[in-house]
Parts: structure tokens; C-alpha cells; sequence
């Protein structure tokens, strides 16, 4: 850590010097990630059975989130941009570690085990792996010519392919998107993405054959026909289809929702709180999340276009991006388009690990938004 | 650092990116409105479907059962009742193992192979959450193992329920009948609906006859439940009416009277009511066990009862269709003298056998060995004493078509109509009869052999109690009815003004003697006279089990008891007044004088007794 950082942050002039400035907050992000925030809380409340335990602990863990956040904003891009490679090699390490001693349930090994909590590093990989990417590629000509697409290849697959032995395909997948995402904003040429959509596909069959699990494809044909079992794998799908359908465009109420409250709705406060949102708010709830949700993701994008490196575009843009794959992941899988993977709805789920990675990712955006007007020439 | 600005030209990085995040945010938009559209087709346009299938989820109806009827005695003592017992069930879908669980249970209590069969059985058939049954009847201890052991049984609930119970047991098996589980033919033909609150219907029995009364309607009950099964609360219900409740014309103590009487012996018993048709009593013996039906009876234990050699799933007393025998008689006499075909003063003589003109063989009286009951056998003497040869010739004049037409309005040939299902109706043989059911010319031998009751003839107990009870009523057309008030509203028997014309002195001259048959010196069943302080008319009889060539003698220490003559007696009581008829039959027990009429003494005490005073003066050593 560097005490230069700090000190050049707090000299440096900035032009258009505003409150949020010196404190490095973005309000108008803060603002959007409270009301978000608040409004997964009212959520949680009523999904959980109208149970203050988890709206309390939740609400914990947005503070903590935001203390992280605030710390992380506090220091200058450059120093994340130096650090990734750190953030990086000490991710896969912990990926290794969840191999040799993780703990786990239900045939899956991911969660390492500190003695006082226990800590998910694949979920941790979804800032490391962008972050270390950027990093990479910021360096380097843009756009990337073979050497940086192979050499960002072999940075996206070590920590994929650890995630897949755990296994845990869906976090696997989400981690390839989150470098996928930087590579593609650095101006990855058509060629290669035509070459990486055809390898995409022809792994398709060879995942099915070799990588994935019984319970895997198992959930990929519940989602091809829901019908065939239906007190089976197919009960979480139509059970939430149907939460969100009879919510109709008004919804039952606030803890009124009868297929969330009598408990036919299964995670209804983890990954399936958002069919407790469409059952008691209805399509108007549905769509004024989403207004919320492209508020904040256009906030994060005018962050990413107007920012001074490189390494803070691409970092903010593929954040940015990774939210709302998380969003949409979430909010298709509940309804039923995508398979049921493990993937909470960004803020509003319960959930420690996902709120303050998210933080953290918000933490470097808004060091990126409130990072001083430079000249180039200072390089 | 300073290589990296070589390689970085910022101003084209900055244009690269740009685009790259319009494409995204173009995709991205694109997929947004793909989701939402998701999100839109399933609240707009499926809503209804959904909103449905929510309701569907949550709102269940549950029948609320109705309480079967009750069925009473005479006196208020209870035949058929409603218990609460407690059953076993599983709800899968709340269980990890199913193998596993039932093992653990079996380890705690007793689990019977069939239970576990029908259990998998019920399985198939089961909605997704609803309890199944894997036991019935717990015991208290059985109960007390499953709540301590509790926790190792994920899914398992003991549930109570009103089950059926006879306190009697098989002291009236036959007559109150039982319930059972309705199986798949009775499935096809019931309302589903009515019976949506039970799985069991009337088998047997007055259970049978009045389901539909005891039945009672079902109620229903809108609840809202959670995805556990668990009902959360009640937001409407139609309350169950109960069954209606039957009261019996039967004494159980008679009833116990009658069936201890029988001391192990096969037979059955009818006693009924002279004024009303009410039946007082009735027997088929051997009794079983009802209640071991309600809950469904093992294979094991069925075929017992179906291959116990005293047969006693059979009701003798509606179903088992016997020669009369001499009990006959006196409505044959009767006939001949409501027909004019013999005067009252009519005699016979009686060499001990009858020789029908151009028949080789003769017809033997049963008492050919003393030779015959002498000259001058008047009617009377012929009932009193029993005497073949004089229905043998008195049956020539008066001919079968007399015979036939007369004993169908005692009752003979036809149902009685009693409330209860699975009557015979016997045979009473007519010209037409058997051309139909022979195909062969009625012969003049055909009428002998149906004047002492043996031949085509054929009657249940049942019948011959009608027959008696008509004819001790004057020619009443009594009708047997068993159920006296329904929910206290009193069930009349079909009343009818109709009676048989008869002269009043020729109903007096059989009456006196039927009379003699007990009260005579000479009289047949004159051994259970003996401190009889009113009067019984009543005629013994035998039926045969196997036929004997007229020159063979019947020897019973030649033959195996389960071909011995059945023995049959016919009463009613008091003469003056006839308040009680009976009628019943001891299977091989050979002689209706000593086998059949002592039965009857017994129980025509008991109800003597019973009329007489308080029902308390009844003996104990008549009761048990």
C-alpha cells in the first residue's frame, strides 16, 4: 500500500471538485443502492415469513457492505489496477485451497472454512477475475492482438476450470462472463469472438458428456418440461411461475402473496425472492425494480464512459455488465427460461458473501467516478 | 509504466470501448426486454391460469364426515356405535426413506405383512400430501412407542377417526351386519361425493339395508392450507348432518338367550312379534366377530371363517333353506280344512305306512316300527302326534294346487320382505313350479312327499317364523320388520287390513292342537312342558339330510353327524293371546323334540318374563 495514493487524492485539485468528491461517493449511485437496498429489505421481511431475524442480519450485511465500500472507494483506481494481480493469484490460491480442504454440502465443496465464518471464493473470483483482466489488457494494445486474448484465455480458464471441479458450473460460467466482459469492451476482434462463439459451442456436448452432474442436466430438462415432475425438480419452477403469474399486474399486497407466505414458493428469501416481489407487487413492482435496477447499471456505464484509464473503463464497464447478468440470470431462472443455478438477485436476495462482493465491486466504481479529472500527459 | 503509454493510444481506446459498451448496452436492452416480456406473459396474459393454480394450491375441500346412525335395541342398548381409533399414516412426501421408515416402525411395533401390502396398495391411489394408512387400530401402548419414538419418524401422524364398533359382537352379526372399506365394484356405483367424508360402507346386514339413512351428508369444509399439508385456517364450512339412528324391534337379551341356547350347536332362531311382525330375536349360529371386518380383515383370518366347518359367515335364518319337516303340518291341516277337503271329524286309520294305488313302494310313517298310530287318527292327533299317513291321505284330497295357493299367503315360496338384503325364498312346489324348474308333469307322489314338508319343499327359518306368526295372529298378514324407529320417528311395518279368510273355528281347532303338542300326554314336544305357567302351541319336526330308501331304516349310529335329520320346532305363546312366535332349526340334531323345542322354551321364558315384569326378571343363568 502506498502512502502516495492517498496523499496525490486528497492534493489533487479536480476541476469540478463536489462534495461527494472529497468523500469519494457517487451520490446519485448511493442514492439508487439505498433505495434498492431498503426495498430488498421490505421484500425480505415479507419472503421470510415475516421473520425480523433475517431482515436484521441482512440489514448487518448491507452496513458492512457499505463500510467496505466506502473503504474501498478511498483509494485510487491505480492502486486496484497495481493490486489486481495480488487480488488475483490470492483468489486462486483460495480456489485451490477449496479443492484440497473446502466443506461443503450436498456433493459440492465450496466454502472454505476460517474457524469464524465461512467464506465462498468463487464468488469472490467475480471481481478478481475482471479486475486482473483489466488490468492485463489495459496494458496492452487495444485492441488485444493473440498473445493478450491467449494470455486473458489461460487468466479466465485456471480459475473456471477450479470452479467446475467444486463443482459449481453456474459460478463457473458467471466467472468466464466477468473476463469474457473485459475482453469484449477492450475491442476483442469479430474473429476470435466468432472463434470463442464456435468453441462455445462445440463444448456444449462435451460439458453434457463429461463435466456436468446428474442433478445438472437434471435441471436443464426440468426447465424443457416442468410438467413431467411435478413434486420433483419441476416443483420450484412451477411453484414459482405461478407465485409471479397470479400476481397479475397489482399484486396481492405486502406479506400477502399466498404462494410465498403458505410456503409453496421453495427459497423464497434466497434466490427466489424475486417471485415474491411479482406475487405481492405485481408486474408494477416487477417493472419498477427493473427501472431501479437500469438506473443504477446506467449510472455505473456513464461511470465507465466518462472514466480516465483504461483500466477503470474496462473494470466499471465489466462490473456494470455482471450485474445485470446477475439480474437476468436470476430473474430468468425464476421464471422459468434458464435453468435453476444458483444465482441470487443482486441486492435484494439473502445473502452475506453476494452483498459484500457486490459492494466491493460498487466500492471500485466509485473510486473510478470520483478519481480527479486528469490530463493525460501526467502519465 | 512508461512502456504501457507507449502501447496505449487513449484516444482510440476511449472510441473502441464506447462502441463496445453501445453493443452491450444494445444486448442488454434486448435482454431486458426479453425478460420482461417473460414477466408480462406470465401477470397479463396468464394470469388467470396462475391465479388459479394459486387458489388450487392453497384452497382445498375437505369433507367434514358425517357421523354414521347409531343402531339401538328395544331398550336403548347399543348394537352399532361410533369409536374413536387411532391409525398410522404416512404422508411421503414429508419422509426421506420410505423403506427406511417402515422398517424403524416395524422395529417399535407390530407391522404385518398384509399391513405393509395394502399400504403400497393405498399408495397408488393416493393424492400428492394426503396421509396414507399404514396401520389401524393402534393400541394405547402402540400409541404411547410412536409418540416417544416420535423424532426418529419424519412424516409419520397418528390420526383418530370415528370407526365402527359392535359392543354385541357376534351376537348380532348377522342381523345388524357391518361396515367394511368400500372396495372397487362398490366404487363404480356409489356417489363419490357422499361418500367423500368415509372409506367405509354397510356390507351386511341393517348396515346394508339402511345405508343410505346412516350414511348421514357430508359436510364440507373450505380450507387454506400451506405446502406442507398443514391446514392454516378454515374459510368456510357446510356443517356434516349425521346419520339417521335405528332402533330395533330385538332384545339383546333375548337375543343372548337365544344364542347361548344354541350351545355351540349350528342352527338358527326366528322370534317375532305377533301384533306388529317385530323381530324379537334372531339367530344364525354360528355367530362370528363383526368388528373384525370394519378396518379390513386379513386374508388369513377370512379363510378361516370361510372354511370353519360351522360355516358361520352363513345367515341360516334368511339364507339356509330346509325341508320343513312335520312343522308343516299344521298349516297343511289348516288348508284341508279352510278348503272343505276334509271335515273337521275326519279320521284315518294308520297301519305305520301309506300305499299309493299303482305306486309299488309304500310311504312309511316315522313311527312304522310301532306300527303306526292306529285307527281313528282324527287331524288333531296327526298334528299332536305327529302322524304321517294322515297328511299323506288328507294331501290326495285336498291336492297341491290347494296347498301351493294357501301356503303362499303364509309366507312359503316368496321373500318375506324383511329389511334386510339376501333372503331366499325357498320352494314351495307347485304344477307350474316344477314343469318350469323340471320340466317334468307334477305326480300324486309328489304331493305325499310335500305333505309331511319333505320332497321339493324348501323354507328358511325365517319363512316358517312368518308362517307361525300368521297363523297364531288368526291370519294376520304379519309382516317381519326389523327396524322399529328411525331418529324416533316410528317406522310402521306395511300394515295391511288384509287377512286370510279362514273360519274362526278352524284357526281355534289348530291352535288347540299345536296346543296339545306341548300340553298333551301324547304330545310330540310335550317334554318342555314341565312348569310352564302359560300356554305354547308349537309342532317338532325333521328334516332329512339324506334321503333313505323306503326299506332302509334311518339309524343315526349309522351315519356321520353332518348327515343326522335336522331337528325344527315351530311355536307361539301364550295360546289365549299369541304375543310371540318362533320358529328354528338345530342342523342335524335330529329330533325337533329334544334338540329344537327346549331352545324355544328357553326363549319364550325369557320373553314371558320380560313381559311379565321388569325386565330384570329375566335369570341370570338364561343370560350368560
Amino acid at each position: 500500500m502506498h502512502s502516495s495514493d492517498f496523499v496525490r487524492r486528497f492534493e489533487s485539485p479536480g476541476g469540478d471538485r463536489r462534495t461527494g468528491s472529497s468523500m469519494h461517493m457517487d451520490f446519485p449511485l448511493l442514492l439508487i443502492l439505498l433505495t434498492l437496498c431498503v426495498t430488498g429489505l421490505l421484500v425480505l421481511y415479507s419472503a421470510s415469513g415475516q421473520n425480523m431475524f433475517y431482515v436484521k442480519r441482512q440489514a448487518l450485511w448491507i452496513m458492512f457492505g457499505l463500510v467496505m465500500m466506502i473503504i474501498v472507494a478511498q483509494f485510487p483506481v491505480r492502486f486496484w489496477e497495481r493490486w489486481s494481480f495480488v487480488l488475483y493469484a490470492a483468489g486462486l490460491l483460495s480456489l485451490l485451497a477449496v479443492l484440497l480442504f473446502g466443506v461443503g454440502a450436498k456433493g459440492a465443496q465450496r466454502w472454505l472454512d476460517l474457524g469464524f465464518t465461512r467464506i465462498q471464493p468463487s464468488e469472490f473470483m467475480k471481481v478478481a477475475v475482471p479486475m486482473m483482466i483489466s488490468s492485463y489488457l489495459a496494458k496492452q494494445y487495444s485492441p488485444p492482438t493473440l498473445t493478450p486474448v491467449l494470455v486473458v484465455w489461460f487468466l479466465i480458464i485456471a480459475p473456471v476450470l477450479l470452479v467446475v471441479r467444486q463443482p459449481d458450473l453456474g459460478t463457473a460460467l458467471l466467472i468466464f462472463a466477468s473476463g469474457f466482459y473485459v475482453i469484449f469492451l477492450a475491442g476483442l476482434r469479430k474473429r476470435y469472438l466468432l472463434g470463442a462463439a464456435l468453441l462455445a459451442l462445440a463444448a456444449i456436448p462435451t460439458l453434457w458428456v463429461f463435466v456436468m452432474r446428474d442433478y445438472q442436466k437434471q435441471r436443464i430438462l426440468t426447465l424443457l418440461s416442468p410438467g413431467d415432475d411435478k413434486l420433483g425438480a419441476g416443483w420450484n419452477i412451477i411453484q414459482s411461475t405461478t407465485a409471479i403469474g397470479s400476481g397479475g399486474w397489482n399484486g396481492k399486497g405486502w406479506t400477502l402473496g399466498t404462494q410465498s407466505q403458505l410456503n409453496f414458493l421453495p427459497e423464497s428469501h434466497t434466490d427466489f425472492i424475486i417471485a415474491v416481489l411479482a406475487e405481492e407487487f405485481g408486474l408494477i413492482g416487477i417493472l419498477i425494480l427493473c427501472v431501479l435496477y437500469a438506473l443504477l447499471v446506467g449510472r455505473c456505464l456513464l461511470i465507465a464512459m466518462y472514466s480516465q484509464s483504461q483500466f477503470g473503463r474496462l473494470i466499471a464497464g465489466s462490473l456494470s455488465l455482471m450485474f445485470v447478468t446477475h439480474v437476468f440470470v436470476n430473474m430468468s431462472m425464476v421464471s422459468g427460461i434458464l435453468p435453476v443455478v444458483g444465482v441470487p438477485l443482486p441486492l435484494i436476495s439473502y445473502g452475506g458473501t453476494a452483498i459484500v462482493t457486490l459492494f466491493l465491486g460498487f466500492g471500485i466504481l466509485m473510486a473510478i467516478s470520483t478519481e480527479p479529472k486528469r490530463i493525460r500527459t501526467d502519465l | 509504466m512508461i512502456n504501457d503509454a507507449t502501447f496505449s493510444d487513449p484516444a482510440r481506446e476511449s472510441r473502441i470501448f464506447a462502441v463496445r459498451l453501445l453493443v452491450s448496452v444494445s444486448v442488454v436492452i434486448v435482454i431486458g426486454i426479453l425478460v420482461t416480456a417473460r414477466y408480462f406473459h406470465l401477470q397479463v396474459t396468464r394470469y388467470q391460469d396462475f391465479a388459479t393454480h394459486a387458489d388450487n394450491n392453497r384452497v382445498h375441500m375437505r369433507p367434514a364426515p358425517a357421523s354414521r346412525g347409531l343402531i339401538y335395541d328395544r331398550n336403548g342398548i347399543l348394537l352399532a356405535d361410533n369409536r374413536p381409533t387411532y391409525n398410522l399414516t404416512v404422508v411421503t412426501e414429508r419422509t426421506n426413506d420410505l423403506d427406511q421408515l417402515i422398517a424403524t416402525i416395524s422395529s417399535l411395533i407390530d407391522i404385518s405383512e398384509d399391513d405393509t401390502k395394502t399400504f403400497k396398495k393405498r399408495l397408488r391411489r393416493r393424492i400428492p400430501y394426503e396421509k396414507t394408512t399404514l396401520k389401524f387400530n393402534l393400541t394405547e401402548h402402540e400409541r404411547g412407542i410412536l409418540a416417544v419414538n416420535g423424532y426418529l419418524l419424519a412424516g409419520v401422524e397418528i390420526s383418530a377417526r370415528l370407526t365402527r364398533f359392535y359392543p354385541q359382537g357376534e351376537l348380532f352379526a348377522h342381523v345388524v351386519g357391518y361396515v367394511g372399506r368400500i372396495n372397487e365394484q362398490e366404487i363404480q356405483r356409489i356417489d363419490r361425493v357422499k361418500y367423500s367424508g368415509t372409506d367405509s360402507i354397510g356390507k351386511i346386514g341393517l348396515e346394508s339395508f339402511y345405508e343410505s339413512q346412516l350414511l348421514g351428508s357430508v359436510g364440507t369444509e373450505h380450507v387454506e392450507s400451506n405446502a406442507r399439508g398443514r391446514v392454516m385456517r378454515i374459510l368456510d364450512n357446510v356443517d356434516p348432518i349425521p346419520g339417521d339412528n335405528l332402533t330395533i324391534y330385538m332384545d339383546s337379551r333375548l337375543q343372548r338367550v337365544a344364542y347361548n341356547a344354541f350351545k355351540g350347536e349350528r342352527g338358527a332362531l326366528v322370534a317375532i312379534d305377533v301384533k306388529t311382525g317385530g323381530i324379537l330375536a334372531m339367530i344364525s349360529a354360528p355367530s362370528y366377530n363383526p368388528n373384525l371386518f370394519v378396518s379390513g380383515i386379513s386374508q388369513r383370518q377370512y379363510s378361516a371363517l370361510l372354511d370353519s366347518p360351522g360355516r358361520p359367515l352363513f345367515d341360516r335364518s334368511i339364507r339356509g333353506q330346509y325341508p320343513p319337516g312335520s312343522t308343516i303340518k299344521p298349516l297343511f291341516g289348516l288348508i284341508g280344512l279352510a278348503s272343505n277337503s276334509i271335515p273337521m271329524d275326519y279320521t284315518i286309520d294308520d297301519p305305520g305306512y301309506f300305499i299309493m294305488e299303482g305306486i309299488e313302494r309304500p310311504w312309511r310313517d316315522h313311527n312304522s316300527k310301532r306300527g303306526g298310530h292306529g285307527k281313528g287318527v282324527g287331524l288333531a292327533r296327526a298334528i299332536t302326534e305327529s302322524c304321517d299317513v294322515f297328511f299323506y291321505k288328507m294331501s290326495i284330497k285336498t291336492g297341491i294346487d290347494l296347498l301351493s295357493s294357501y301356503s303362499e299367503k303364509f309366507g312359503l315360496g316368496q321373500i318375506t320382505g324383511i329389511d334386510i338384503h339376501g333372503e331366499q325364498p325357498g320352494i314351495m312346489p307347485s304344477r307350474i313350479w316344477k314343469k318350469s324348474a323340471r320340466g317334468e308333469a307334477w305326480f300324486h307322489g309328489d304331493t305325499i312327499n310335500a305333505s309331511i314338508g319333505q320332497g321339493f319343499m324348501l323354507t328358511t327359518p325365517l319363512q316358517l317364523g312368518v308362517m307361525m306368526a300368521r297363523i297364531a295372529s288368526k291370519g294376520k298378514i304379519v309382516r317381519p320388520q326389523l327396524v322399529k324407529f328411525m331418529n324416533g320417528n316410528s317406522v310402521s311395518a306395511a300394515e295391511t287390513a288384509e287377512s286370510i279368510a279362514i273360519d274362526v273355528e278352524h284357526w281355534d281347532y289348530i291352535h288347540q292342537a299345536m296346543k296339545a303338542v306341548i300340553h298333551s300326554p301324547r304330545g310330540t314336544a310335550r317334554g318342555i312342558n314341565k312348569g310352564l305357567n302359560y300356554t305354547i302351541a308349537g309342532k317338532t319336526g325333521t328334516a332329512q339330510v339324506i334321503s333313505i330308501n323306503a326299506e332302509e331304516e334311518y339309524d343315526s349310529s349309522k351315519i356321520d353327524k353332518s348327515q343326522w335329520d335336522h331337528a325344527l320346532f315351530v311355536a307361539f305363546a301364550p295360546v289365549e293371546d299369541p304375543q310371540i312366535a318362533i320358529s328354528l332349526i338345530v342342523e342335524n340334531g335330529e329330533h325337533g323334540s329334544s334338540a329344537a323345542a327346549p331352545i324355544a322354551r328357553l326363549v319364550m321364558d325369557a320373553y314371558m318374563k320380560s313381559k311379565a315384569g321388569s325386565h330384570q326378571s329375566i335369570g341370570p343363568e338364561a343370560l350368560y
